[in-house]
C-alpha cells in the first residue's frame, strides 16, 4: 500500500502513515459482497477510529452518570469529561472561550438555533437573508422558514458552471437590508470551497452577521474562527470521525449573551418559579435537556485523534487523492465531473452518460465500493446543472490511491452492463 | 457478476431500460398523472386513454434509473387492452412480487404476472422497490382520476414503498 503523498504547499513535510491510520479503523477490515470495503461516502458520514469507539464504551463501562447536577462521584467524573471535550473543541476551532462552544445534535440544529434565536429577534419584514446556490437543505430551509414567518426575503448568490459561487453576484446581493449571510464553507454536493473569510468581510461591511455551515470543512482543513471573523460556525461530530448526534455551534460571546434561549427545559436555567425563570449562563443557556453525554466525550476523543495526525497532513493526503481521482475519473469515457471549482475539497460528483446514478451505486456496491447517489440534500444544486442526481465519491484520511483504482475499475463494470 | 445483481439486472430489464416501449406523450389521453421519487429524483408521467373501462392506450414519459424505466415500459405493455380492474389487480400482484420476503422468494412466481416476473430480483434491493413501483403508483393515480402528483415518499403504510400524494 502506498504511503506517498505530495505535500501541497510545504506543509505536511512528514507524510501520513497510511497503513497505521487504516489500522485504527476496525470497519475497514470488513468485506462487502465478498470484496474489501472501499468506503467513499465520507461526505455523508465518516467511519470511527478505535479510540472513539473505546472512549464511548469507557463512559458506559466505568463512569457514566448524568452531568451538571449530581454531587456523587460518577456525575462529577462524567461532567469533567464532558466539559473537557468542550475545551478540546474550543482549542480545535480557536474560540476565545468555552462559553462560545454550544453542544448541539449536529450542524442542522446549530443553524436552526441561530435562525430561531438570533433570526427571530433581528430579522423583520422587508429584511433580507443571503445564502448561496450551493447550500445543503439544512442551510436553506431554516432561513426560508424564518423569512416566511417574518415577511423577509431570501436572496441566493448563484454558482457558475464550475460550481463556484459568483463573488460579483454575492457582492451585488449584499445590501443595507441584509441581516444575515449564511454560507457553507465547503459544498457537500460539489466540494467547492467558498471564500468565507472574504465573504465575512463583505457581509460585515454591509452590517450583516455571518453564519457558516462548516459540516464539510472541519474534517478537511484547519478552522480558526477568530481568523475567519465569522459570527457563527456550525459543524457535526459524525463527519469528523466522532459519534452521530453531537455537533457544535460556535457563536461570538457578545451575540450569544443577548440572544434568547432556543429551547426551554432543564440545564438551561438558574432558577425556576411559576412566575419567573432565570436563564443559565453561556453556553448552558442554549443546552436544554440531557445531552448526548457519551457521544460528546467520544467526540473529544475524535478531536484528539485528528489533532494527533494533524489536519495539515490530512489535508495534504486528501488533496493528493483529489488530484489522482480527478485525473483517473476524467479518463473514464462518458463521465462528466460536476463541480470543478479551482478551490475544492476531496469530493467528486459525477454523472455517466446514459446511466442513472442509482444504477452506478448498486453495481459499485457489489464491488465493495460505497458511494452516495442522489441529490445529496442539495436539490437546487442539481437543478442548476439540470440533472436529477449525481454519483459522489468523497474521501477521508484513510482512503488510498488503490481505492480510487477500485472505483475506476468498478465504473468499467457499470459501463459494460449498461452501455 | 454476483447472482443477486444478475437477478436484478436481467437482460429483459436492461433491454427495456435502453429501449423503453410506449415512451412519449399521448395527446388523446383521457387521464394522466405525475409521479416523483424524491430520493433519487426519478420522475414519471403516465398517460392513459380509456375506452369505456378498457385501457385502450397507455404511454409514459420521464427520467429515471434502469429499474424504473424498464418497469414503466413493461407496465405499459402488460396493461394495454386490459380493463381497469385487471390493471389494478396486476399492480397488486406486481407489488407483492417486489416486496416479498426471503421465505416468499422460495415460492414460484405468480404465473399471472407473465413477463413481469423478471422483476423477481428486486425484493433483495429494498431501496430499489420504489424505483420499480413508481410507474405503477402513477398509473393508479391516473386511473383513479387523481391529478395530485404521486410521491414515493409520502407513505400511508409502514412498508415504506407505498405511493402517497405529495402535498
Amino acid at each position: 500500500m502506498s504511503t506517498r503523498t505530495e505535500p501541497v504547499s510545504g506543509v505536511a513535510a512528514v507524510p501520513l502513515d497510511l497503513r497505521s491510520v487504516r489500522a485504527d479503523f476496525p470497519i475497514l477490515n470488513r468485506l462487502v459482497h465478498d470484496r474489501p470495503l472501499v468506503y467513499l461516502d465520507n461526505a455523508a458520514s465518516s467511519q470511527k477510529p478505535q479510540a472513539v469507539i473505546d472512549a464511548e464504551r469507557a463512559v458506559y463501562e466505568s463512569y457514566y452518570a448524568n452531568i451538571h447536577r449530581g454531587v456523587h462521584q460518577l456525575s462529577m467524573q462524567s461532567t469533567d469529561a464532558y466539559e473537557a471535550a468542550r475545551a478540546k473543541v474550543k482549542r480545535f476551532i480557536g474560540a476565545a472561550s468555552t462559553r462560545e462552544v454550544i453542544f448541539t445534535r449536529g450542524t442542522t440544529e446549530g443553524i436552526n438555533l441561530v435562525a430561531s434565536s438570533y433570526g427571530r429577534r433581528h430579522v423583520a419584514a422587508g429584511d433580507e437573508v443571503l445564502i448561496t446556490g450551493l447550500e445543503h437543505h439544512s442551510n436553506i430551509v431554516p432561513w426560508q422558514m424564518l423569512c416566511d414567518e417574518k415577511g423577509a426575503s431570501l436572496k441566493v448568490a448563484p454558482i457558475g458552471e464550475d460550481g463556484a459561487v459568483s463573488m460579483d453576484e454575492f457582492e451585488r446581493l449584499l445590501g443595507p437590508k441584509t441581516r444575515i449571510v449564511a454560507v457553507s464553507h465547503v459544498s457537500n454536493a460539489l466540494g467547492s470551497i467558498n471564500p468565507v473569510r472574504r465573504m465575512t468581510e463583505l457581509a460585515h461591511a454591509a452590517g450583516a452577521v455571518v453564519v457558516i455551515d462548516g459540516a464539510q470543512a472541519v474534517p478537511h482543513m484547519k478552522i480558526d474562527v477568530a481568523a475567519l471573523g465569522c459570527d457563527f460556525y456550525a459543524f457535526s461530530s459524525h463527519k469528523l470521525y466522532g459519534p452521530t448526534g453531537v455537533g457544535v455551534l460556535y457563536g461570538r460571546q457578545a451575540l450569544l449573551e443577548e440572544m434568547p434561549p432556543y429551547q426551554g427545559g432543564g440545564d438551561m436555567i438558574l432558577s425556576v418559579t411559576f412566575e419567573k425563570t432565570t436563564y443559565n449562563e453561556l453556553p448552558y443557556k442554549f443546552e436544554a435537556g440531557t445531552p448526548n453525554i457519551a457521544g460528546g466525550i467520544a467526540f473529544g476523543a475524535a478531536l484528539d485523534y485528528v489533532s494527533g495526525i494533524g489536519l495539515e497532513r490530512i489535508a495534504a493526503h486528501e488533496h493528493d487523492l483529489l488530484v489522482y481521482a480527478t485525473e483517473r475519473l476524467s479518463a473514464v469515457p462518458g463521465l462528466r465531473l460536476v463541480g470543478t471549482a479551482s478551490e475544492k475539497a476531496a469530493v467528486l460528483s459525477f454523472v455517466l452518460e446514459g446511466i442513472h446514478p442509482h444504477d452506478i451505486g448498486t453495481v459499485l456496491d457489489y464491488e465493495g465500493v460505497a458511494i452516495r447517489t442522489g441529490h445529496h440534500c442539495a436539490q437546487p444544486v442539481m437543478d442548476r446543472f439540470c440533472i436529477p442526481a449525481t454519483a459522489r465519491a468523497s474521501f477521508a484520511v484513510y482512503n488510498t490511491r488503490e481505492e480510487v483504482d477500485v472505483l475506476v475499475d468498478g465504473l468499467a463494470r457499470v459501463r459494460e452492463l449498461f452501455a | 457478476m454476483s447472482s443477486s445483481l444478475r437477478e436484478l439486472y436481467q437482460e429483459v430489464i436492461l433491454d427495456h431500460s435502453k429501449k423503453p416501449r410506449n415512451f412519449g406523450s399521448l395527446p388523446e389521453a383521457t387521464r394522466q398523472a405525475d409521479g416523483y421519487n424524491p430520493l433519487c429524483g426519478d420522475r414519471a408521467t403516465v398517460f392513459v386513454r380509456l375506452d369505456g373501462d378498457t385501457v385502450a392506450d397507455v404511454k409514459f414519459q420521464g427520467a429515471g434509473c434502469s429499474i424504473s424505466t424498464a418497469s414503466a415500459s413493461m407496465m405499459t405493455e402488460s396493461i394495454k387492452g386490459r380493463s381497469r380492474a385487471e390493471a389494478e389487480a396486476l399492480f397488486e400482484r406486481f407489488h407483492k412480487l417486489v416486496t416479498r420476503d426471503s421465505a416468499a422468494a422460495e415460492q414460484a412466481v405468480d404465473p399471472a404476472l407473465g413477463k413481469l416476473a423478471v422483476f423477481s430480483g428486486v425484493w433483495e434491493f429494498p431501496v430499489r422497490v420504489k424505483c420499480a413501483s413508481l410507474a405503477w403508483h402513477t398509473l393508479k393515480a391516473a386511473l383513479d382520476g387523481d391529478d395530485r402528483p404521486v410521491s414515493t415518499e409520502v407513505s400511508e403504510s409502514s412498508s415504506g414503498d407505498a405511493g402517497g400524494h405529495a402535498r
